[in-house]
């Protein structure tokens, strides 16, 4: 049977170059850094604050710290990994700015996938049925979502602009392909490769 | 699984981290399962203070259980269908192993406070002399709880060449002042004690109440504010009549149980030197800096209990620091117990899946190198 993997999965292991080394924060059951170790055989490290993911990871064989993306990222040294991965797990932490500038500080790249809250069929649910858009990048209802941050490309875009980050590839996906026209209206998933 | 205790006695003296030469010295150690052709699936076993070598199976000699029974055996954790697993008692432990109630060969008496203070790092270099006998060149694994785990963090330390991986569990790089105190307060009952006579009472009467009273303090810390309220409540137990400071809880006659069971089992002046090496213990410091840990190549898993208010998860995190800031390959998980620091010894599921997959990947790797 062949494996179903996921299209921002494909796409950040093909950002990453062979043998590096790399941190995924909030590393879920460890299904991206299995597939980098495998097609990459990067040096990977997993932090993960859900025990049974945890327990997942440990099943895979994958390096796996259990805890909390601020503390457990605040204690590495400065450029201690060649890319940090935050994929779908930036829009989940407190403290946004401090995770992010942390992750600038420990990895001499990062990757961040975010959700895009201004994909057109979020905008269509929110004009015509006035409800909290559910989509399958935001798939939770508003009184379960693990999301405390919303946005879109453009903010994104904006936010590293201001704050001269360094934005060197973007990628922006639908559920099914690549988006190269109009990615804040057409795109649910962006992908940003950022440095300092 | 039937347990069979064996003798190994080194053949040099040992040079202590004092400086000192001493010996001869004598560890006994078990093995469960079988050494393969490429000798490379030996585990070590490390014991924690009151432990001993019998860490698994049933004993020929007593009939009595292994320590961790529960996750040594065919199909358990340390798989001895897979693996070969060694533990050994302590230097300076009274279950075989050369401590201070041996035969000074000198003198044809016993040591007592003649036998020098050891550290864990003597205890390791005892254990490498017996891994050496056994031929074993790289060890799968080095595995322990508490004192265990400091044993772990000093072979991960000074023979990081000689394991492929390391499984600290519930421990700690130094005892806290905290944890310090406990043992000062546990050597206290001992040494008030008139039995104790200055540790020269192999010819009398053992400080028995001392020593029970020690080890009531060690449970009290072993169990945590829950588990003890889940498991005794304010039970009472059947008082008599017309006595007025009997053991009227559940919870004390347990304590009461427990420190008479370990008198029969334990020698005191034992107890005494191997709390001291727990408290003079510290990984960080004997290297000056967090380097500790640098340069080393083993993978390392790290294990902590929620509720373990003696080696607080805290301290395990702090391993984890010092493994990140060293680079070193690190998964740590903290597993949600109500046990305390017992838990190492009764949360069996979970640490068996963490261990059994670990161990799996690790043995993986060595058996079929990339």
């Amino acid at each position: 049977m062949k494996e179903i993997i996921p299209l921002d999965y494909k796409i950040i292991v093909d950002l990453i170059p062979e043998k590096s080394s790399v941190l995924d924060l909030g590393c879920g059951n460890g299904e991206l850094l299995r597939l980098l170790n495998r097609k990459k055989k990067v040096k990977g490290q997993g932090i993960e604050i859900d025990a049974q993911a945890v327990y997942k990871c440990v099943e895979k064989g994958i390096n796996v710290l259990h805890g909390d993306i601020d503390t457990g990222l605040s204690e590495y040294r400065d450029n201690a990994f060649d890319y940090v991965i935050m994929n779908q797990s930036l829009q989940q932490v407190i403290h946004l700015e401090k995770v992010l500038q942390d992750a600038l500080r420990v990895g001499k790249s990062v990757v961040v996938g975010l959700p895009n809250f201004t994909y057109y069929k979020s905008r269509l649910q929110l004009f015509f049925l006035g409800r909290t858009p559910v989509t399958p990048a935001l798939p939770y209802k508003w009184y379960q979502t693990p999301n405390l941050h919303f946005l879109s490309i453009f903010d994104f875009s904006d936010y590293c602009r201001q704050k001269n980050v360094r934005v060197s590839q973007t990628v922006y996906l639908n559920p099914k392909h690549r988006v190269f026209l109009f990615p804040n209206l057409f795109a649910n998933i962006g992908i940003f490769l950022i440095s300092k | 699984m039937e347990s069979i205790k064996k003798h190994f006695t080194l053949s040099d003296k040992l040079i202590l981290e004092s400086g000192q030469k001493f010996g001869p010295i004598t560890l006994a150690y078990e093995t469960y399962g079988a050494l393969n052709g490429d000798r490379n699936n030996a585990i070590l076993i490390a014991h924690a203070l009151s432990g001993d070598s019998h860490a698994a199976g049933i004993s020929k000699t007593d009939d009595s259980v292994g320590w961790w029974n529960s996750m040594i055996g065919p199909n358990k954790a340390f798989d001895t269908n897979k693996y070969f697993i060694i533990c050994s008692n302590v230097l300076g432990g009274c279950a075989g192993s050369t401590g201070p109630s041996s035969i000074n060969p000198l003198n044809e008496k016993p040591y007592t406070l003649s036998f020098p203070l050891i550290s864990i790092g003597d205890m390791v270099n005892a254990q490498i002399c017996l891994i050496d006998h056994l031929k074993i060149d790289k060890l799968l694994s080095v595995v322990g709880g508490s004192m265990g785990g400091m044993q772990v963090l000093e072979w991960f330390r000074k023979y990081p060449n000689r394991i492929h991986s390391a499984i600290p569990v519930a421990t700690t790089m130094k005892h806290s002042p905290q944890q310090i105190a406990f043992n000062e307060v546990a050597r206290q009952a001992i040494m008030t004690d008139p039995n104790w006579n200055n540790g020269d009472y192999y010819q009398n009467s053992s400080p028995l109440k001392g020593l029970a009273v020690a080890r009531m303090i060690g449970h009290i810390t072993y169990m945590s504010d829950k588990s003890m309220a889940k498991k005794f409540g304010r039970q009472k137990k059947i008082a008599k009549k017309d006595a007025k400071f009997t053991a009227d809880f559940e919870v004390e006659g347990y304590l009461h149980y427990r420190g008479d069971s370990f008198v029969k089992r334990f020698d005191a002046n034992s107890f005494l030197y191997i709390t001291k090496a727990m408290d003079n213990f510290d990984l960080i410091a004997t290297d000056a800096t967090a380097e500790a840990f640098t340069g080393t190549q083993p993978k390392v898993l790290v294990i902590s209990f929620k509720s373990d208010w003696l080696y607080p998860t805290y301290q395990s995190k702090e391993m984890v620091k010092t493994c990140k800031l060293t680079g070193v390959s690190v998964t740590y998980c903290e597993i949600d117990s109500t046990y305390g620091h017992d838990a190492f010894l009764l949360e069996i599921s979970e640490q068996t899946h963490l261990i059994s997959h670990f161990l799996k990947n690790v043995y993986k790797k060595i058996d079929k190198p990339l």
